[in-house]
């Protein structure tokens, strides 16, 4: 194989790049090394593709029950910052490793938890305990102090995060940015919020 | 001299290069077309030159790490010699270039460029805009303060609303559960490989063809494109009318890059870096984000979008106005060039303009944003309390304390989300004022429940004493006919 003997002169001056033997033989080479690296590519890139998939995880895989803290430091009948620290954060996340979320105290064991985010795009609000609402700075999205929509452009209330009360502490089911396909607990509607956006709801 | 020629003459005979440059710098252009409206896209690529330049040197310092980044670039501006002018020029550099790409895009729009032979050029230009906007907005990332950390925000707002695979897609923009150091690291990988190799190559291929087919002539009235005869048009008026690129049109392509460049410097010395403002910490809520200039248009079409429309716009109308682009020069590839002859083409360019314009004017001072502090900051002008009873002085601190002066101004001071007051009580009446109050409505919340009926009355007096002095205040039409019908009491009580 690897000796091929040199043609005889006669042939090798007809021989031409016109030669249908000759093309289709190095073109066949062609193809197979074309073929080769093809394999070799789809064989080394497809587990890449697992790579930068990496962060995508099944719905719920990131949430956990965290703790925002002893229930006394929520007074009731008021609505308060909490914050918390991103149950997967790395070394490098520095100050992004916490996220902020508004507690409401309605009395001795009822809770409101609410995503620091709007429901429109995810701007931080601001509570104003003077007229009960919270509003938006980004485009005017304002909330009453049940987390239901008052006005502007959001299409519904805050996102609500499911808590419990464990000993004396307040634990919310949290660890993913709500956004609208992921709606702060594990995709659970919380439903005398999701609803409401009359006035009379207030 | 001797010895440059030999060094030359060297290099020469390896690189082969003399000939293809003198190919691109000598071939003849339309005579007509060394103008000072042909430099828009050779600026665009020196100010790119200028990106990746000052990118690299700041490059040497910056940390791409969420813990960090902040405070690099605080030591960038502070503490490094010139590492203010350098963040500076590519700040500024970043501005100049998003402004001359859509300036030189109007402008090949406008002289009909886009049609045959260079469609192609004109559809590779469109994926050029789309990378200039991701580097315009992957670098606002990069500066990683609150802006960018809320950007990132609304960035995944928008990705969380795509139906079916929003959620994993906004997964694997924030790479993991939440905006952090994996986010800043992949938007930096964004804007400093992934986007700016495929602008090289873009940009290369962009040049090529205009190299090949040769600078858009000067478009005529009355002399059409059509496919059976351009070319040999085209050759015509750069070969036998024409003179060589250089120097005939490069000379105007080189003052008017230095004069860019210059401007850039200027603006940079003069109003320095961009930023950081506050540290990128999300439980400092006392924010108010906002994108740089080239998104604010999209910051303030977001604001007047209806609940029900913003999904579908936001995903729906931004693929519709690339397929669009990419489809214009498929639709109109033959046909007049020249302005005088194609109106709808003007028309268009202008509202596109003019819309621009005026959103972004709109997005630079927020007219639907309640004004945070107005209410503890911004008091009562004095010419609304003078001459009051106690009762409606008393509904002015009601008026106050209750943040309603957020969202509405006295005196052109206060937000603007809702009307001005300043002449409400000649609008609405005592009873419809009270209901406005309690129930809200019109894009107003309703405050029946955090008032209590001393204080809606207090609020209610007040507002009924807003007017100018020869001003009417508004009657119940009904009552008044009313009281025509019944004969008058005998002398009302007065309160």
């Amino acid at each position: 194989m690897t000796q091929t003997p040199d043609p005889p002169p006669a042939t090798s001056e007809h021989q031409n790049i016109d030669d249908p033997r000759a093309v289709s033989r190095r073109w066949m080479l062609l193809k197979i090394g074309v073929l080769i690296n093809a394999a070799v590519a789809v064989a080394v890139a497809t587990p890449v593709v697992r790579y930068l998939l990496g962060p995508i995880k099944r719905k719920g895989a990131y949430h956990s029950w965290i703790t925002l803290g002893p229930i006394d430091q929520f007074p009731a009948g008021e609505t308060r910052l909490a914050t918390f620290g991103n149950p997967f954060n790395q070394p490098w996340d520095g100050e992004t490793a916490n996220t902020p979320c508004w507690v409401r105290r309605i009395d001795a064991t009822n809770f409101q938890v609410f995503a620091i985010n709007c429901a429109h795009l995810g701007c931080p609000v601001r509570w104003f305990p003077q007229s009960g609402l919270f509003m938006c700075p980004c485009h005017g999205g304002v909330y009453y102090s049940d987390g239901s929509r008052a006005s502007g452009p959001p299409e519904r209330g805050l996102f609500e995060y499911k808590y419990k009360v464990a000993g004396n502490q307040l634990q919310i089911f949290a660890g993913q940015t709500p956004t609208l396909s992921n709606e702060a607990s594990n995709g659970l509607r919380v439903l005398n919020n999701y609803k409401g956006s009359g006035p009379c709801t207030g | 001299m001797h010895w440059v020629k030999q060094i030359y003459n060297w290099l020469e005979l390896r690189l082969q290069l003399q000939g293809p440059v003198e190919d691109a710098a000598l071939h003849p252009v339309p005579r007509n077309t060394a103008s000072w409206w042909y430099v828009f896209g050779s600026a665009a690529f020196t100010l790119l030159l200028l990106q990746i330049a000052t990118g690299i040197l700041l490059a040497i310092v910056y940390v791409p790490s969420a813990a960090n980044a902040w405070n690099s670039l605080n030591w960038l501006n502070h503490d490094l010699p010139l590492g203010w002018f350098l963040r500076a020029m590519h700040g500024w550099g970043s501005n100049f270039m998003v402004a001359v790409v859509l300036v030189h895009m109007a402008q090949v729009f406008l002289f009909g460029a886009y049609k045959f032979p260079r469609e192609l050029t004109w559809i590779v230009g469109v994926f050029l805009l789309l990378m200039t906007l991701g580097m315009a907005f992957t670098g606002e990332v990069m500066r990683f303060d609150q802006d960018a950390y809320w950007g990132l925000g609304i960035g995944v707002s928008i990705v969380g609303r795509v139906p079916l695979i929003g959620g994993p897609l906004v997964d694997l923009m924030m790479g993991g559960p939440m905006i952090g150091g994996a986010t800043l690291s992949r938007f930096f990988d964004l804007h400093v490989f992934v986007i700016p190799g495929t602008l090289l190559v873009l940009v290369a291929v962009h040049v090529w063809m205009v190299l090949k087919l040769g600078i858009n002539d000067w478009p005529m009235p009355g002399r059409p494109v059509r496919r059976s005869t351009y070319l040999a048009e085209y050759h015509k008026l750069s070969h036998e009318h024409g003179l060589p690129f250089i120097p005939g049109a490069f000379w105007k392509d080189l003052i008017f890059s230095g004069a860019v460049l210059a401007a850039v410097a200027v603006c940079a010395l003069v109003f320095g870096p961009y930023g950081p403002n506050g540290q990128p910490d999300p439980t400092i809520i006392q924010t108010n984000p906002k994108p740089d200039f080239f998104f604010l248009w999209i910051y303030a079409i977001l604001a007047y979008l209806p609940p029900v429309l913003e999904t579908p716009f936001i995903l729906i109308v931004p693929i519709l106005g690339i397929a669009v682009l990419l489809a214009l020069p498929f639709y109109a590839g033959e046909g007049e060039k020249s302005w005088h002859r194609r109106p709808v083409a003007v028309l268009v360019l202008v509202t596109v303009a003019v819309s621009f314009g005026v959103f972004t004017h709109l997005g630079t001072f927020t007219p639907w944003s309640p004004i945070m502090d107005a209410w503890s900051s911004d008091p009562v002008p004095s010419k609304f309390l003078q001459d009051r009873t106690p009762l409606e002085r008393q509904g002015a601190i009601v008026f106050q304390a209750k943040q309603c002066r957020n969202c509405h101004s006295l005196d052109k001071v206060g937000g603007l989300r809702g009307p001005a007051l300043d002449d409400v009580a000649t609008r609405l009446t005592e009873d419809q004022l009270f209901r406005q109050v309690l129930q809200g409505g019109g894009n107003m919340p309703a405050y029946g429940k955090n008032l209590s009926p001393s204080e809606t009355t207090a609020l209610v007096r007040f507002l009924t004493t807003l007017h100018a002095p020869g001003q009417q205040r508004a009657t119940d039409a009904s009552g008044a006919a009313a009281a025509q019908l019944t004969p008058p009491a005998p002398e009302p009580a007065k309160q």
